[in-house]
């Protein structure tokens, strides 16, 4: 610890060479925080997906639809706790650049398969008596400002109605917190009888059915059960966790994984380089330096020592920093990701990846300074 | 002239001497080379994307599509309206006076990808009996082409590669139907290639469904488009938007490719950023090791612009060729590297295609190089000209 100012006094030596490799680590420790932080947050978020609701889509493909039908059956299955549907409804506003996450529903089922959705019962109560009603998610009503009243007209590639128009009419009946299911939820619900009713064709058939389990750890197991009562029929389906949808959804994509680790390798190895070459300029420049402080009496692993904490430092400092910056970036992204922070793993690999580019950048420079002969540096041999 | 000379001569004086300074000056070519190498590798994504997209489009060919529906899986239309479109005038005629063109129908498929298992929706179109003249680049590469009314489909040239369970002979099982693969087609590169083709109306009977989800035609000159689309609004018994065929490609792709881009440049700016420091570092220590010889210039009567223009010379020269391998390295990695994606969900399946480095994008790549650079020289060329003379050969 008594070194301590010695190191500090190195570091600083040449300020702004100092400072200007500061903030090359920093901006590249913000873009691995960024990058790594929405990479791991969304692996964070699918692990912690709630368990006891299961998916039950077509096992073709989620667009063929499963029949309305099934609904009485899936309910007889033990285990099943709630059971509600959803129905791509398609629809936008004003104009087709305004989409609008519109799905067709049985409300209160709906409520009770997502028991962190928060809503009035008096809403509920409405949305069950107001057949042309519609639920919207407070985040969206707030930006189209809707208030509970409004008769507001959707707009549908999909579904023309029984008088052969493309635009419906749905009346706000009340609204709903979506704070705990983050930005993708869809959050407006239309009641799937009246949409039954007034669609021209292509009814009795739901997208998904939403199921919520008694028991968490028998999900799988009632999974399978639901899966196996319509094996071999015209409509098999396919049951899933939420995070195994979600997973599924993620690699539609593409390997995030995989683009994410090329650009944080990429700017790694560039400020590898750069910080090599600050250390082994610094070192070069303080050969004289270093022998004096070897005639001192200083040993040579001190020397070593001594410049390997200067590298350390300086990268330790700069990257916590950078990660620091990212994790206040963070919450700026919330109306994209939802709720999500920085992963603490995130913070944890940053630190460990500064701490192995302080090694690789200093060790070259500090064993330079440990073979230094007293003579030859002194003579500026 | 006199100043030209000057700055000629001290440039070039600045130039031959930067062997000496190869470990700092590799500094700017590796940061600025990373810089581009990320922002060229991500625009190639979305501009491989665009174009194959854009290749499924032809400027004589329209897609009509149910009123107010952005893709075909959104849209649905009758056989009679369907009818009703092949007959309208301004559509081309076979030999036998036959309209020229292909009611399609859409489903999704799940498959699994061969690389990771991955399940991903691919297109499989139902099309019409004339598929062959309303797409002459459409060519059967192996195998036969599939029978009308029997469990028979083709696959495209870019899916038998990407997805499991395709392979001529294989059986692929859809709602209400199994299908052998009988064949392989190839459309010249575009989006069909990404997916499977089966006759339309076997797959509509396949799953009972009835209507149509597209229609595709063959305009007899690309200007009678105009008259062809006049006729289809103004027929009261049609609801139907119909928009010319690359244009309806290029639309599909538009949101995705925006948003790769924007990640591209929000990625390659922040990169930039880092790169910015690096640069200053180097032609700061760069002048600190040309002290003595700029004093000693400017004491013997050389101008301040010859050592600005000295310093952004050295600096711009080095981003450039930094730029340049920046450019290279995502070209030699990654130019026809075939990537599958989802579009978005707005056109219809998974997207198979190979990221494009093309010479825009280098252009790009180094023109974002050179600002870099020249914001990096800038100051430390500026630190070079207010050099007061006298204490820096003292400091000598």
């Amino acid at each position: 610890m008594k070194y301590f100012p010695l190191i500090w006094a190195g570091l600083w030596r040449k300020r702004t060479r100092t400072i200007f490799t500061m903030l090359s680590i920093v901006v590249a420790f913000l873009l691995f925080g960024l990058l790594q932080g929405i990479n791991q947050g969304f692996n964070h978020v699918i692990r912690d997906l709630n368990v006891d609701r299961l998916y039950v889509s077509a096992k073709t493909n989620m667009t063929d639809g499963l029949p309305i039908a099934y609904a009485d059956r899936i309910k007889t299955v033990p285990g099943v706790r709630a059971l509600s549907h959803w129905t791509y409804f398609g629809g936008y506003f004003q104009d087709a650049r305004n989409p609008l996450p519109a799905f067709a529903t049985e409300p209160e089922g709906l409520f009770a398969v997502y028991r962190d959705l928060k809503i009035k019962p008096e809403y509920l109560e409405a949305m069950k008596k107001t057949r042309t009603g519609v639920l919207i998610g407070q985040s969206l009503a707030d930006k189209y400002h809707w208030k509970i009243g409004d008769r507001i007209p959707v707009g549908t590639s999909i579904w023309t109605n029984k008088q052969g128009s493309n635009t419906w009419y749905f009346d706000v009946v009340g609204t709903f917190d979506t704070s705990s299911v983050g930005a993708g939820f869809p959050s407006f619900y239309i009641n799937y009888a009246f949409f039954q009713e007034a669609t021209a064709l292509g009814g009795g058939i739901v997208h998904y059915y939403l199921v919520g389990v008694t028991d968490p750890a028998k999900a799988t197991e009632v999974a399978k059960h639901i899966d196996a009562l319509f094996a071999n029929s015209t409509n098999e389906t396919r049951t899933q966790t939420e995070s195994e949808l979600a997973q599924m959804q993620l690699k539609q994509i593409g390997d995030i994984n995989f683009i994410v680790n090329a650009i944080v390798g990429a700017v790694l190895f560039t400020l590898l380089f750069l910080t090599a070459n600050t250390m082994m300029q610094s070192v070069r420049e303080r050969t004289s330096e270093l022998a004096v402080l070897k005639t001192l009496g200083f040993s040579d692993t001190k020397v070593l020592v001594l410049v390997l904490i200067e590298a350390l430092l300086l990268c330790l400092f700069a990257a916590l920093a950078g990660l620091a910056l990212a994790g206040s970036v963070f919450p700026m992204l919330k109306p994209i990701f939802g709720h999500f922070r920085m992963p603490m793993i995130v913070v944890s690999m940053g630190a460990g990846m500064a701490l192995l580019l302080a090694l690789v950048s200093g060790l070259p420079p500090a064993w330079r300074a440990r073979q230094l002969n007293i003579v030859d540096a002194l003579a500026g041999r | 002239m006199k100043m030209l000379r000057q700055v000629a001569a001290v440039t070039m004086m600045n130039l031959r001497s930067m062997p000496q300074r190869f470990g700092t000056s590799l500094v700017i070519v590796i940061g600025i080379g990373g810089v581009v190498a990320v922002l060229v590798s991500v625009l190639a994504m979305s501009t491989g994307m665009i174009r194959t997209l854009e290749n499924s489009g032809r400027e004589d060919r329209a897609v009509i599509l149910r009123n107010g529906s952005a893709a075909e899986n959104g849209s649905a239309i009758p056989h009679d309206s369907a009818r009703l479109i092949l007959d309208s005038p301004g559509v081309k005629r076979d030999t036998e006076g036959k309209p020229i063109g292909s009611a399609d129908t859409l489903r999704l498929l799940n498959l699994h990808r061969l690389e990771d298992d991955a399940e991903v929706a691919v297109a499989l179109r139902g099309v019409g009996p004339q598929v062959f003249k309303l797409r002459p680049e459409m060519k059967i590469v192996a195998g036969r082409m599939f029978n009308p009314a029997v469990n028979e489909i083709i696959v495209g040239k870019a899916a038998i590669k990407q997805f499991k369970g395709v392979a001529i002979g294989d059986k692929v099982t859809t709602r209400g139907a199994t299908w052998t693969v009988v064949g392989e087609f190839s459309t010249g590169g575009d989006s069909h290639e990404s997916g499977l083709m089966a006759d339309a109306e076997t797959v509509m009977s396949s799953d009972h469904r009835t209507t149509f989800q597209s229609v595709t035609v063959l305009l007899d000159s690309p200007a009678s488009f105009q008259k062809f689309k006049d006729s289809l609004t103004a027929n009261p018994a049609l609801a139907v938007d119909v928009s010319r065929e690359r244009e309806y490609y290029k639309h599909q792709s538009e949101t995705i490719s925006k948003v790769i881009s924007v990640i591209a440049y929000v990625v390659g700016g922040i990169m930039a950023v880092g790169a910015i420091f690096g640069a200053l570092n180097t032609m700061y220590s760069a002048v600190s090791a040309r002290l003595m010889e700029i004093a000693t210039l400017r004491a013997i009567g050389f101008g301040s612009t010859a050592m600005v223009v000295s310093v952004l010379v050295e600096a711009l020269l080095l981003a450039f060729i930094g730029g340049a391998i920046g450019a290279l390295l995502a070209w030699l990695f990654f130019n026809g590297h075939v990537v599958s994606s989802s579009t978005g969900g707005a056109a219809s399946g998974h997207l198979i295609f190979e990221l494009a480095v093309t010479p825009a994008l280098i252009a790009i790549g180094i023109a974002w190089a050179c600002s870099i650079g020249l914001l990096g020289g800038l100051f430390p060329a500026i630190r070079a000209a207010r050099l007061p003379v006298a204490t820096a050969l003292r400091a000598v």
